[in-house]
């Protein structure tokens, strides 16, 4: 069996004004099948497609943020949002969905995806990667 | 000649807002829609530009849109006002034009 590489989804924009988040997440999804060693970078206004209350009872558009949630059962469970895009937007942790998976190395227990990191370790994280893709 | 100004695009990825704000005279309206109601939240690296143009300009916000990103009407800048599809119709029908900045 070939190498795992460490696959990175960076993630810029915010949901619904374009398709680029929903794309990623159609792109994530299907690159879960490949076994790999997955994680998503939200900055900027990246951070905004993990907002909570996402309701589009009032619009014409779908709302997709519930398919954030099952991410973790694709073994994805590395979702790194940084902490300088959150301030900038007047945003908190507290404000995102809270997100979760089941940790097979610690029987099963059930933990948060979401960790927040600093612009710096942010750009650590992406020195470590084998590939990026950019939405 | 009174202008209702529309901004679409989020403050943090383009310029259109600024250049809304420094093209847009006193007395017009200015209606945040899309990722442009990003610009209306409380918090913000942009509010202080918000609440300064607030001061001769008057500022709305998309209703479903601000619904749609999972924001709170009640985070808004006081003083913008909240309005709802009927209300973005009135808006253009108020005003002699719409420059839409994109």
């Amino acid at each position: 069996m070939s190498k795992i590489k460490k696959f990175m989804y960076v993630n810029r924009r915010a949901p619904y004004g374009t398709v680029y988040a929903l794309e990623s997440l159609e792109v994530v999804l299907i690159g879960a099948a490949f076994d790999q060693d997955v994680s998503l970078a939200f900055i900027g206004d990246g951070v905004y497609q993990l907002k909570s209350d996402q309701d589009s009872s009032d619009s014409d558009q779908k709302n997709f943020s519930p398919i954030y949630q099952a991410l973790g059962d694709y073994d994805v469970s590395k979702l790194y949002v940084e902490k300088e895009s959150l301030e900038e937007r007047g945003l908190t942790l507290e404000e995102l969905m809270p997100l979760t998976y089941e940790d097979e190395d610690d029987d099963w227990a059930e933990k948060d995806s979401i960790r927040v990191v600093s612009r710096d370790e942010m750009a650590e994280l992406m020195d470590q990667q084998d590939v990026l893709f950019n939405f | 000649m009174s202008i209702l100004h529309t901004v679409n695009k989020s403050p943090f990825e383009k310029n259109s807002l600024d250049e809304c704000l420094t093209h847009s005279t006193d007395g017009c309206a200015i209606l945040l829609l899309e990722d442009g109601v990003y610009a209306a939240m409380q918090g913000t690296n942009v509010e202080s530009a918000v609440k300064d143009a607030m001061a001769s300009k008057k500022v709305y916000a998309l209703g479903p849109d601000i619904k749609l990103r999972g924001l709170s009407t009640d985070r808004i800048i006081d003083g913008i006002e909240v309005v709802d599809f009927a209300g973005f119709v009135d808006l253009s029908e108020s005003n002699d034009k719409v420059q839409a900045w994109l």
